[in-house]
């Protein structure tokens, strides 16, 4: 089916996720072009939820690969199971079968465990693959990434080559804690999240908390964005204003200049490091709210 | 959206096929990494619905063409510059080779302390009947017995002045980054032996001997290099120096894995993409493009803040060691350069501060800058010979 940008914005509304002025553009991209989609943006602005929503949207399976320092092919794309094998090969030893067919019956489908990469390959209907903070993996897994994203094949020694069955929606997203090289960057579609503006990130209120009223959604989203603004060593993403509207909800909250002492108690839901509390006084809240309508 | 259909509108012009090629070319000059792959892409995107309006060929484009946040910022800017031609006012060109007028770079500073002629050091053949000659000239030049290599590791920058010195100067701490190198990655290929077994290679192995796994294979937790990033200060009392610091901070980019550069002097400028050049001279003009007013005053502390906040998080793991170049004389306040001291001293493993003013005689650290920040530095060495520069070799080898 053909999608427009609008219609794909509403449908992503719909499994509640709110969508920023052009990553709807991207999506269709994403499948238009059979590129990967790398996302970047300061923690908490949604990117991993990007790809939840796709795979919502689309009725099909997440699949996700979290990275980290020291991942490799064994955690990324496939491993022997070796218990098994070595149980095998045990089993086999009075049966006086040569080496080689021995080799050819333990290096086979029976004994290989997909991990993320190859399992998303080797799906019946396109799942949505997401590889989660990229960044944070190293160079080496990188090269590999290239590899599968260009091709959309494996290579295993043992047993040959693993063609795709399907091509898998790709989502990849990075926080920048280090610089991607430019082959990576050049093979994808690029989409840099940013805070959502305080009327998106009030709609984004309104489509996670139920029972949130929308003008107090409004005043939490723009009382977020002055208060983003501040020297702040870590600046507060979508998922904390969630965490905030829910709890002043919670609290009984209804207009946020009646109740002042409440919002400066959840702040706690915001402000999450010793220097950041410190900074945003009684004070400062105080004229930060005084900023908001 | 499984298969979008393609609806072909008319099929896209010789001339409009003229003007991609021209906007992918005029990218490619701001620095945009752009492959053919790209391009046959866009070429797709023009023939596609997504053409009827400016807008949504602008978004499109803009997600297939930028690789990172720097692009994704001005290229609605090229765009527009391009396609609906209006006006561009900054200038955007990164690679030019052309050079204002009045600009002070490093390459002049550089060329500044070689008294004779405009020669690069890097670009110099050198000629082995003068280097005797030329080394002996130097003014603490030993002529018996020492070799040439120690008798300029004994010089002080400053008193270095002919290029072919310079050069050799630039050589030594080329391949002094070098060593450590070497040094790091031996230690990674001892500890290889390790405590845990390798599954994967042991039954492999094991096959040939009917299943009974006789060689064990083992692995241990892999060993990185450290990662170095250096901030250079540029400013106008460090001039003497510069022109070899910077040389000696070209040989760690190129030697290093993993490493990166900044150079500060009232502003801070990130400039390993341009010391990324292998060619010396090159990645010094480049530099020099990059890093207008060096020479000029200096204020550590508002450098070290931007470089907290902006290149921190991304440059700064907990396997990295911060090195300043610097002679600590600052004309922001010393509590604010206490202050960020302390925020990168939370971030990264270890701090080395050298200072070329060490080496002189009577020197004590009594400038406010200086006082303020040696509580947050691990090692503070000088460097105003190669000789300091190598002996730190051991400490990095350490972390």
């Amino acid at each position: 089916m053909s999608k427009n940008k609008q219609q794909l914005a509403k449908a992503l509304a719909a499994t509640g996720y709110v969508a920023d002025e052009g990553l709807a553009t991207a999506l269709i991209l994403t499948d238009m072009l059979s590129r990967p989609l790398l996302l970047e943006g300061e923690a908490g602005v949604g990117k991993t939820e990007v790809a939840k929503a796709l795979a919502k949207l689309e009725e099909t399976n997440l699949i996700r690969l979290q990275c980290y320092e020291g991942l490799d092919r064994s955690d990324a794309i496939y491993e022997w199971n070796y218990q098994r094998q070595l149980l095998a090969i045990k089993a086999r030893e009075g049966s006086g079968e040569n080496a080689d067919k021995v080799e050819e019956a333990v290096f086979s489908e029976k004994y290989l465990l997909e991990r993320p990469l190859l399992a998303a390959i080797r799906q019946e209907n396109p799942p949505v693959l997401l590889i989660d903070e990229v960044d944070r993996a190293d160079e080496e897994f990188e090269a590999f990434l290239l590899e599968i994203l260009s091709d959309y094949q494996v290579s295993i020694p043992e047993l040959g080559t693993v063609e795709a069955t399907s091509i898998p929606r790709v989502v990849l997203t990075s926080n920048g804690t280090r610089e991607l090289s430019d082959a990576l960057r050049r093979r994808c579609l690029y989409h840099y999240v940013d805070y959502p503006s305080p009327d998106r990130e009030a709609r984004i209120l309104l489509a996670r908390v139920e029972g949130l009223d929308a003008a107090l959604a409004l005043q939490i989203a723009e009382l977020m964005g002055k208060l983003r603004k501040e020297d702040l060593a870590k600046v507060p993403g979508v998922a904390e204003t969630i965490d905030w509207a829910a709890a002043l909800l919670g609290l009984g909250a209804k207009n946020l200049h009646e109740s002042r002492e409440l919002v400066f108690d959840s702040l706690v839901c915001v402000l999450k490091t010793r220097e950041d509390q410190s900074r945003v006084s009684r004070e400062v809240a105080d004229r930060l709210l005084g900023k908001v309508a | 959206m499984s298969a979008l259909i393609l609806e072909t509108r008319e099929d896209v012009g010789a001339a409009l096929r003229m003007r991609l090629a021209g906007f992918v070319h005029s990218l490619r000059n701001s620095g945009f990494k752009v492959g053919l792959a790209e391009t046959r892409d866009a070429l797709t995107l023009m023939r596609s619905q997504l053409s009827a309006r400016p807008g949504l060929l602008k978004g499109a484009f803009r997600s297939l063409f930028c690789g990172r946040l720097s692009d994704w910022q001005r290229f609605d800017e090229l765009f527009d510059a391009y396609w609906l031609e209006k006006g561009l006012k900054t200038g955007v060109k990164v690679s030019g080779t052309s050079q204002k007028k009045g600009m002070k770079t490093i390459r002049e500073l550089v060329d500044a302390q070689g008294s004779r002629q405009e020669t690069i050091a890097g670009d110099v053949e050198r000629q082995p009947g003068e280097e005797d000659e030329d080394s002996n000239e130097s003014p603490s030049g030993r002529r018996e017995g020492a070799s040439i290599a120690e008798n300029l590791g004994q010089v002080d920058f400053r008193n270095i002045h002919d290029p072919d010195a310079i050069e050799k100067a630039h050589d030594l701490a080329e391949r002094l980054a070098r060593s450590m190198r070497v040094r790091l990655t031996r230690r990674d290929r001892q500890k290889r032996k390790g405590p845990r077994l390798d599954l994967r290679k042991t039954i492999r192995h094991s096959i040939s001997h009917g299943g009974t796994p006789i060689e064990l294979i083992r692995k241990g937790p892999r060993q990185r290099q450290l990662r170095l990033v250096v901030l250079l200060d540029a400013s106008g009392s460090m001039n003497n120096y510069t022109g070899v610091f910077t040389r000696f901070v070209h040989g760690i980019l190129d030697n290093f894995r993993e490493a990166e550069a900044f150079l500060f002097h009232t502003r801070l400028v990130h400039v390993s993409s341009a010391l990324s050049e292998r060619d010396a001279g090159r990645a010094l003009d480049r530099m020099g493009l990059m890093a207008q007013g060096v020479g000029g005053g200096t204020k550590i502390g508002e450098a070290l803040a931007d470089f907290n906040r902006s290149h921190a998080a991304r440059v700064i793991h907990s396997r990295t060691c911060v090195m300043i170049l610097s002679d600590g004389y600052d004309t922001g306040t010393p509590d604010q350069l206490g202050a960020e001291m302390a925020t990168l001293r939370r971030r990264c493993k270890r701090i080395v501060w050298l200072n070329p003013l060490i080496g002189w005689e009577g020197y004590a650290p009594t400038a406010g800058g200086m006082q303020a920040a040696l509580p947050h530095v691990d090692l503070f060495a000088p460097a105003h010979n190669l000789d300091s520069l190598a002996a730190l070799e051991p400490y990095l080898a350490k972390l």
